[in-house]
């Protein structure tokens, strides 16, 4: 526990970055993916713009970027995250990155859901004259949103664990916290207090998700 | 001029395998439809009835042929005008398809919202509706706490909002109970002689096209087999396939197997007689038969309601000196339609 103490501030700054991070992966990688999950979803056969070769493009595309393991992915995408960010290092890096892989996770699990939408409510839809896009902004999205709640849910919690391995280049959090203070030094407490905080962070996350998403569904 | 009228009509849809054969849901069908009228389209599932009636809103692009309505080409128009096409016709679905993320209300609203209509217009019209279809309670409820007349109701009411000219039903009350059902057929009874609108009805059900159809269309294969009166095509079907889709919704004529079953335990000739419009009296062939010597039991039967016109089938075992049948049935075929059962079927 002394080993704790000393580090304590430090351990908030962590929590502070961790939350950061996933925080803005969220709302940049969350609107890439709800972007690319419609653009999937609308382009399959049968749906609102069907298009084989575009959808054959997003499907290749997702499958190929989705599996590949974050910290490869991290080091890979680095020449790409110093182009647009200015620098290949430092949270700012890893929120690009992080946000680029996330999309692509996101964006399967937008598809998903919006698959579960009965056809016919978009036929009924169609039925009365509502443009494509209307239809996808003003009916898609609400008749889903509860199912896509917990989706995102999901992701945060997918995206703190991502984000652990932010230390790799050079960015804070907790993970770089428990690995530098805590395994690296032999303090097993400090790990721990680590753990403690992203159990915290997680169920957090998973209460407000489960609350909102009971409020969509209505049950 | 008809105010739906469809000219050789074809809609195919790719073989759904490599090397599988093209569909055609719909093939060169022909159709008009009068303003005013109440149109049944009967025949089993997978006839194209569906298919048919998402032709005519456009929901379905036809493959060929022409389809006009209210005088104008259907089948040219592009996505813009297919929208303001769609305003002017309403459409109910067998699974309602009520947006479940909206009220009551807005799920009404939202087809004036797509119409824009002036926001402090929608509320008002939103109520009238709700009132037309007894439901201004349950503005604030959603659909999934509305039992499944409601829904349909709901569904009506939304159709119903931007005050088209025709309704399309496709299986409106075919996931209903028969009270429900019947709740339902006398709103859309109402929403044709208040409100004018010309409605067509897809259905399997024959209660549906006796209760609330004027015309009715018989569809098999992609085609109209046979239309006209629901009465006559009902009373005597004279094409064999509507003969066949009759027979299984028409109360009074027994099946091929139940043919068998009924010859196994009735001797004699067995002749199902058509009595159409009282126009002769089964007491005047009754009377026939005793004169004649001929013994008759009555084995299987039906009598059939059409907005207040009456036919029926009656099916009789005849026994006694064959000769005197002969000439029984010789009367009695100049006063009725009589069809006699091949003797071993």
């Amino acid at each position: 526990m002394d080993d704790l103490i000393p580090l304590l501030p430090k351990l908030w700054q962590a929590s502070y970055e961790t939350l950061y991070i996933v925080g803005l992966s969220l709302i940049f990688g969350g609107l890439g993916g709800l972007l690319l999950g419609l653009g999937l979803y609308t382009t399959r056969s049968n749906s609102l713009f069907s298009n084989r070769p575009v959808f054959g493009v997003l499907n290749v595309l997702v499958n190929v970027f989705r599996p590949i393991p974050f910290i490869i992915f991290l080091a890979a995408a680095q020449p790409l995250a110093r182009f647009v960010t200015g620098t290949g290092i430092g949270n700012t890096a890893i929120i690009f990155t992080l946000s680029l892989a996330a999309a692509f996770g996101i964006s399967r699990i937008v598809e998903q859901n919006l698959l579960t939408v009965q056809p016919g409510v978009i036929e009924a839809a169609r039925s009365v004259g509502a443009s494509r896009s209307r239809i996808m902004l003003t009916l898609l999205i609400p008749e889903a949103l509860g199912p896509l709640i917990l989706g995102y849910t999901f992701i945060v919690v997918a995206l703190v664990d991502m984000s652990a391995v932010a230390g790799y280049v050079g960015g804070g959090g907790l993970g770089t916290f428990a690995i530098q203070y805590g395994y690296r030094q032999f303090h097993p407490v400090v790990t721990w207090a680590a753990v403690l905080v992203i159990i915290v962070i997680v169920q957090l996350v998973q209460f407000l998700g489960n609350y909102l998403a009971r409020k969509a569904l209505r049950r | 001029m008809p105010l739906i009228s469809l000219r050789d009509v074809t809609k195919s849809y790719p073989p759904s395998r490599r090397g599988g054969d093209v569909v055609h849901a719909v093939d060169g069908l022909t159709l008009d439809i009068e303003a005013g009228d109440i149109y049944g389209i009967i025949g089993y599932s997978g006839a194209g009835k569906s298919t048919l009636v998402r032709l005519i809103n456009a929901l379905e692009h036809a493959t060929s042929g022409s389809i006009l309505v209210d005088g104008d080409e259907v089948t040219r128009m592009k996505e813009r005008e297919l929208r303001r096409l769609r305003l002017g016709i309403g459409m109910i679905f067998q699974q309602f398809n009520l947006f479940t993320s909206k009220t009551v209300a807005g799920n009404v609203a939202y087809p004036l919202e797509v119409a824009k209509t002036p926001r402090r217009d929608i509320a008002p019209r939103v109520a009238e509706l709700l009132d037309f279809v007894g439901l201004s309670d349950k503005a604030r409820n959603y659909p999934e706490q509305l039992s499944g007349g409601q829904k349909q109701r709901v569904g009506i009411a939304r159709a119903l909002a931007t005050s088209p000219r025709i309704l399309l039903a496709d299986e409106a009350t075919s996931a209903l109970d028969p009270e429900t059902t019947h709740e339902v057929l006398e709103l859309l009874k109402r929403v044709n002689t208040e409100f004018g609108v010309t409605i067509v009805v897809i259905t399997h059900e024959m209660d549906v096209i006796q209760t609330l159809a004027t015309k009715v269309a018989v569809m098999d294969g992609g085609r109209i087999v046979e239309q006209g009166d629901v009465f006559d095509v009902f009373s005597k079907p004279t094409e064999a396939s509507s003969q066949r889709f009759v027979s299984t919704v028409v109360r009074g004529v027994p099946s091929a197997t139940e043919l068998t079953a009924l010859r196994q335990r009735h001797p004699g000739r067995i002749v199902t007689l058509s009595f159409r419009d009282g126009n002769t009296s089964q007491g005047a062939v009754f009377s026939d038969l005793a004169r004649a010597g001929v013994a008759f039991d009555l084995i299987y039967g039906g009598i059939n309601d059409i907005r207040g016109r009456v036919f029926g089938h009656l099916t009789l075992a005849l026994t006694g000196d064959a000769d005197a049948v002969d000439r029984a049935l010789a009367t009695i075929a100049t006063k009725v339609d009589a069809t006699e059962a091949p003797s071993h079927g």
